[in-house]
């Protein structure tokens, strides 16, 4: 019953998609006769039921996982009574059919939101702008309900179900998909509104100020979620690595430049009415990678840790919903862009110009990343097949990431519009010299790989370089929103130093131990002292015990326990290793329990990762950066508007009252 | 700006749109053929999986007769789907090997008991170690081995009726 209900308002939800999307085209259509369609009128509602009727299927869907009911298709191949509560409700995501009803979801819930709550932009724009968001979420309902339909029966219901992959009953990747899908399909909004500005040719700083918050939170929501991804991939995969290049890990990274570019646009676009074209070209990419990646993961295409649906069928699905919607999207730009009357001009030495090289440097990552993950592609159209991995995308994108971080350090020092080199000198000269030293130390100190020493040197100088916007300003008078950018270019700092630290730092150790045995790893003195079977809901483990030291503690200080297991689910039957971590500050160690040898030795990997924490700190600080813009910008805007309508309001009173006298 | 570069982001991507629609339909062969396949069996010996079964060693293949050996588990639902193929290259004549994969003695003695027993013997792979080593990357998998103990054909997936003969002919062929 309960899913019955559920495809219900799946259908009913798409009925109002269309209806938005009709709406839409009529009230645009015949606005130019003088009067208003009536249609009009019920765009903003329709956008905000359809939410409810999505969220109501995807509540529906919740609750077909949390009782297990095993007559649904989806649950009986995806879910298993045994299983706890959280994990049966992830379940509901962890899959192809729920993780696109997720996707739908999140995406009528955006254009509930911009609908609801956005009211500063021309009627007529945001009519268009949400009839885009509905033509898009229209697509995305056909695809569930023709060729994905997460409510499907069974004729006969499954006696048990077959569980979900273990990997995936993890606390971390149970919440990293949904804050993942707000960033991607939030910037669903940055799309429709990039769209209906060309459709009401009004590319406005106006435009850029509204839509400047929605594509910031998308952004803070898509950091956030790669942050989490890639810790997640650190202590479940028990490799030691945090970010492998994977084509769907790279599926989330094209959003985000592209994103970020974006972002830095947008900003130009609303203070200096510069970047017109640009900007939307940027809104239109952000999603469009969005729902390049969608595909890429969903049909299988490309042969990915992540790929769980290869159905060649909903490959093509997908395809044609891309053909149209960025195809469409890039057509009208194509059309309409020519039309759109060239912005302010400025000098190159400007933080216009700054931002300027930072969007083509970012654009040019994107570029790089986006070749690589679909190179395998058009060589396997040649037969050969190939893989694409760290070789290429390490290097390639730091020549242009590299030049990026020192422009990232400049732009904010500089004058909007036209500014002189010479009068940033000093600040400049301090950077060369903190680069200079640091650079000249490492190198004197360690021997080390070329990147990541100029990754601690950049590191130094960004971490300096992102407070300098700060000097000679009264702190408690800094804009939020320029606090904002000061913590996410520290983050950007943080983070580096964390990739660089890693890279160039870490030591690993592979040992092979009777219990009672100590091996080195870094700076620490690893002891086994044994290994004991342990069960959980629905697995069973082995559990190594490591005494861990301080190479120079003495050794009957208090040592610091470790527990790495090797798990064993058995619905469905599958080993997963959970690596042990112990977090300092200064860093990682990182233990993975292996199997045991014929001689009763226990192999054990060990790898002490300064400071790769870091790494992770840096992606939140980063969000946080983007959190304090938001707040910042609609205070910002929504004062002066109050200041503006109370203004308009005493100039009637006083035209009024002069008419009276 | 001229005009037609406001069009190259829609050339470029109707250039990856083709080449996904291409590849989309192209047949897609995930099978990963192992490396081993003419290589000699690597050592092993593994223990009876059934209480009082024959142990299964490499030594036994070196005997001049080619055999099958047949990776699977009684967890494996394919492998119920395989199992009449099996008993009608048993009939035929075939010694097969079992290698029962991370796998009970009380499950595999029900699994024999509904579906059938093929196997001449069943060894015990309880770490997927003999599994790993002949490369196989998923249960069901078939391999024929010589008299030798060269592994001369891997059979990926469940046995179909379409593929006894040739797995019949993969067998004579060894023989010679």
């Amino acid at each position: 019953m309960i899913a019955e209900i559920g495809l219900a308002s799946l259908w009913l939800a798409a009925v109002l998609a269309l209806l938005q999307l009709a709406g839409g085209v009529l009230a645009f259509r015949t606005d130019g006769t003088g009067g208003e369609n009536p249609m009009g009128m019920f765009i903003r509602p329709a956008a905000i039921v359809q939410a409810f009727f999505a969220a109501c299927s995807f509540v529906a869907l919740l609750y077909v996982f949390a009782v297990t009911d095993l007559s649904v298709k989806l649950v009986a191949a995806n879910s298993h009574s045994a299983k706890p509560m959280i994990f049966k409700l992830a379940g509901s995501w962890g899959n192809h059919e729920g993780s696109m009803l997720l996707w739908v979801t999140v995406m009528a819930f955006s254009g509930a939101l911009i609908a609801a709550l956005e009211r500063r932009l021309p009627e007529r724009m945001m009519q268009a702008t949400l009839a885009a968001q509905g033509f898009v979420a229209l697509g995305f309902y056909a695809f569930l309900l023709f060729s994905s339909n997460p409510f499907e029966r069974l004729e006969v219901p499954a006696p048990e179900g077959m569980g979900l992959n273990p990997l995936l009953q993890d606390i971390g990747l149970a919440l990293h998909p949904p804050v993942l899908y707000f960033g991607y399909v939030g910037l669903s909004v940055a799309f429709s509104f990039a769209v209906g500005a060309l459709l009401t040719r009004q590319v406005t700083p106006e435009f850029a100020r509204v839509s400047r918050p929605w594509v910031l939170a998308a952004w803070v929501c898509l950091t956030m979620g790669i942050t989490a991804g890639s810790y997640w991939a650190y202590y479940e995969l028990g490799w030691g690595g945090w970010w492998f290049w994977d084509p769907v890990e790279n599926a989330s990274l094209m959003p985000w430049l592209a994103a970020t570019a974006l972002l830095h646009s947008i900003s130009v676009l609303a203070a200096r009415d510069a970047l017109r074209a640009w900007t939307i070209l940027l809104g239109v990419i952000a999603f469009s990678m969005s729902m390049l990646g969608t595909f890429l993961v969903r049909s299988g295409i490309l042969t990915s840790v992540h790929a769980f649906a290869v159905d060649p069928e909903r490959g093509m699905f997908i395809l044609v919903l891309l053909g149209i919607y960025i195809g469409g999207a890039l057509l009208l730009f194509g059309l309409r862009a020519g039309a759109v009357a060239e912005g302010e001009r400025f000098a190159a030495t400007s933080r216009e110009g700054a931002l300027v090289v930072n969007n083509v440097l970012l654009s040019a990552t994107l570029g790089i990343v986006l070749l690589g993950t679909l190179y395998p592609l058009l060589t396997e159209a040649f037969d050969v097949r190939v893989s694409v991995g760290p070789n290429y995308f390490n290097p390639v994108s730091a020549i242009f990431v590299l030049p990026m971080l020192v422009v990232m350090a400049i732009g904010p020092l500089l004058r909007w519009r036209r500014d002189r080199l010479e009068r940033v000198m000093k600040p400049l000269a301090l950077l060369t010299v903190i680069g200079a030293v640091v650079l000249a130390i490492v190198a004197l100190v360690a021997d080390i790989a070329f990147l990541p020493l100029v990754g601690l040197a950049l590191a130094a100088i960004l971490a300096v370089a992102s407070f300098i916007p700060l000097r000679r300003r009264k702190l408690t008078r800094v804009p939020l929103a320029t606090w904002g950018m000061v913590v996410a270019h520290f983050g950007i700092a943080v983070a580096l130093f964390g990739m660089a630290s890693e890279s160039a730092f870490s030591s690993e150790r592979l040992a092979a131990l009777e219990v009672g045995e100590t091996a080195q790893a870094g700076p620490w003195r690893v002891t086994l002292n044994g290994v004991d079977p342990v069960a959980g809901p629905n697995w069973t483990a082995l559990e190594g015990r490591l005494a861990v030291r301080a190479e120079d503690a003495s050794r009957t200080s208090e040592p610091i326990m470790m527990a790495p297991q090797s798990r064993t689910f058995w619905a469905p039957v599958q080993q997963t290793t959970e690596s042990a971590l112990a977090t300092r500050w200064n860093g990682q160690l990182y233990a993975v329990l292996g199997n045991q040898l014929d001689d009763g030795r226990w192999q054990l990997r060990l790898w002490w990762k300064p400071f790769v924490t870091f790494i992770w700190y840096g992606g939140l600080l980063i969000a946080f950066g983007g959190v304090l813009s938001i707040i910042g910008r609609v205070r910002k805007d929504l004062t002066r508007r109050s200041v503006r309508s109370r203004l308009a309001s005493r100039r009637a009173d006083e035209r009024a009252l002069e008419a009276a006298a | 700006m001229s005009r037609w570069k406001l069009f190259v982001p829609l050339g470029l991507f109707a250039l990856v749109l083709g080449l996904a629609a291409y590849q989309l339909n192209q047949p897609k062969d995930d099978r990963i053929v192992s490396a081993m396949v003419g290589k000699p069996l690597p050592e092993f010996a593994l223990p009876a999986a059934l209480n009082g079964g024959q142990p299964v060693t490499n030594a036994m293949f070196a005997d001049g007769k080619p055999r099958l050996l047949n990776v699977w588990a009684s967890w494996c639902l394919p492998c119920i789907a395989e199992a009449p193929q099996l008993e009608a290259l048993d009939e035929a004549g075939v010694e097969i090997v079992g290698v029962a994969i991370r796998d009970k003695p009380e499950d595999i003695a029900a699994f024999l008991e509904t579906h059938g027993d093929p196997y001449s013997s069943i060894g015990a792979d309880d770490l997927s170690e003999l599994q790993l080593a002949l490369g196989s990357s998923g249960v069901p998998e078939t391999f024929v081995i010589d008299g030798q103990g060269i592994i001369r054909h891997q059979h990926i997936g469940d046995i179909r009726s379409e593929h006894v003969p040739e797995l019949l002919a993969e067998l004579r062929e060894a023989q010679e």
